[in-house]
């Protein structure tokens, strides 16, 4: 193992991999150490979903950059991370929701995301198992995604260690090493690496990181929500691409697996703060019944998984992003909120050219984003919370 | 090495021999990854009919003893059941 780098990340999931391979890409000699095997945390347990459909400009504007990364970013890693746009359909089932998508989509429309308001008939037409008499109207856009998380991290990394960064798993920090409130590296079950950067990207675990830099585990709230999510047998390609969610119904939404055809279904029940990860029957009743709702047909189709992962959750369903100004080098991008992964690309280039160049050019707005709002007891407006 | 085409070790996602041993071979030795990157013990079989064979060829081919290999999280349920089992609507036959 190096006892020495420029930047040292914390945390192998699609955020701090990303990092990594940015960081690396502008020459920066980067170690990444994760605790576990890497996707481990949070990324592998994810619903593969992509969006741009958020409810306000921060979010709506840095994916609308990300999309754009995912469509190049098979052919920049070299390696096919089965990124596909079958978008995202979102269902109304009653007119009061109907108006609020129509505004919704004035707000996607004046950012440049395509989003449109379409019949029950042409949302079936998208998705013809679609149990559409249910249904007002849809939230439309073609261009939201998804793609594979295990392949995504996978790529990323594979590409971070060609450009020379060192990635190191299973491999705990167990303390970060703060002198005159710089950073002067971190010490892990597998020795010390030096280093005046650190990079926090634990997400769910990153309350913790904050504590061994000796900062409150408070001042950055982030919480892990034990969410859940069952898988059927693969299904006939093409009947339910995009990701489709009725959110009157508890948030419920199903949408086929890109890589082999079964169908993933997530709903809201969720359950913590904890970190225990362990499935609950609960949660199987309650997404099925919402998920045969949507798609009567499921009711024919094996269920092979259930899992379950966490929402590393701020107050505010916003990460935070950017440099911690009381330690110098401390840098923190954690709390997704269940939208880590979608972000990652934009995530990791926007905190690489930060670190390097002090700024970046990725429409990401540092001061929505900023780790020092919730002290301020400035929160965002919710970030629109599902897959 | 054509043989080793025709050899398939998870019957659920179709995943040979060869597959694996190619990726052994690009330094990716562990289950986890190895899992995910070929969907091995993701099928309906959970990895009873795999994954103690996965154990086998990583031991061999990279000198460690099978009971080093750990084995990746079993998920329920142990066998597939149709959803409208599980909602209470059908009966399983």
């Amino acid at each position: 193992m190096k006892s020495k780098a420029d930047v040292v990340v914390i945390g192998g999931g699609s955020t701090g991999t990303s990092i990594a391979y940015h960081l690396a890409k502008l020459g920066v000699d980067t170690v990444l150490v994760e605790k576990d095997y890497l996707g481990s945390g949070s990324t592998f347990r994810c619903a593969t979903g992509i969006r741009q459909q958020f409810t306000d400009e921060a979010n709506i504007k840095f994916q609308r950059y990300n999309i754009e990364r995912w469509k190049k970013l098979s052919e920049e890693l070299e390696y096919d991370v089965n990124f596909k746009q079958t978008g995202y359909l979102f269902l109304a089932t009653t007119e009061e929701e109907v108006e609020t998508f129509k505004e919704n989509i004035k707000l996607h429309n004046k950012f440049g995301v395509p989003t449109r308001l379409i019949t029950p008939e042409e949302a079936k037409e998208i998705v013809p198992p679609l149990n559409a008499d249910e249904f007002l109207a849809g939230q439309w856009n073609p261009t939201d995604g998804k793609a594979n998380p295990f392949k995504t991290v996978f790529a990323f990394a594979r590409k971070a260690k060609e450009l020379g960064a060192e990635i190191y798993e299973y491999t705990e920090v167990t303390d970060i090493i703060v002198e005159n409130k710089e950073i002067k590296g971190v010490k892990t079950n597998r020795g010390t690496i030096k280093a005046d950067v650190v990079v926090n990207a634990a997400n769910a675990w990153a309350p913790i990181i904050n504590e061994m830099a000796g900062l409150d585990r408070e001042f950055i709230p982030i919480k892990p929500y034990k969410h859940q999510l069952v898988k059927t047998e693969p299904i006939k390609e093409g009947q339910i691409e995009p990701l489709v969610c009725p959110p009157a119904w508890n948030d419920s939404y199903v949408i086929q697996d890109g890589e082999d055809g079964g169908v993933i279904c997530g709903t809201g029940l969720e359950y913590g703060p904890t970190y225990d990860i362990i499935p609950t029957y609960d949660f199987l009743r309650e997404v099925l019944k919402w998920a045969t709702r949507i798609i009567p047909a499921l009711k024919y189709a094996h269920i092979v998984r259930q899992w379950a992962g966490f929402y590393a959750k701020t107050p505010d369903s916003n990460p935070a992003i950017g440099k911690i100004n009381y330690i110098e080098g401390f840098y923190i991008a954690a709390g997704f909120s269940g939208h880590g992964f979608m972000m990652a690309p934009g995530v990791g280039e926007a905190m690489a050219e930060l670190i390097v160049k002090g700024k970046s050019h990725v429409p990401l707005e540092w001061e929505w984003y900023d780790p020092h709002r919730f002290e301020r007891g400035e929160l965002r407006s919710t970030a629109f919370q599902i897959g | 090495m054509s043989e080793k085409k025709k050899i398939i070790i998870c019957r659920c996602n179709d995943v040979t021999l060869e597959e694996i041993e190619a990726l052994i071979d690009q330094g990716i030795t562990d289950i986890e990854m190895i899992k995910r990157l070929l969907r091995i013990g993701m099928g309906p079989c959970q990895g009873r009919t795999c994954l103690p064979m996965v154990i086998s060829i990583i031991a061999r081919k990279t000198g460690k003893s099978p009971d080093e290999i750990k084995l990746p999280a079993t998920r329920i349920p142990i066998r597939p059941v149709p959803a409208g089992v599980l909602v209470g609507e059908m009966n399983e036959e």
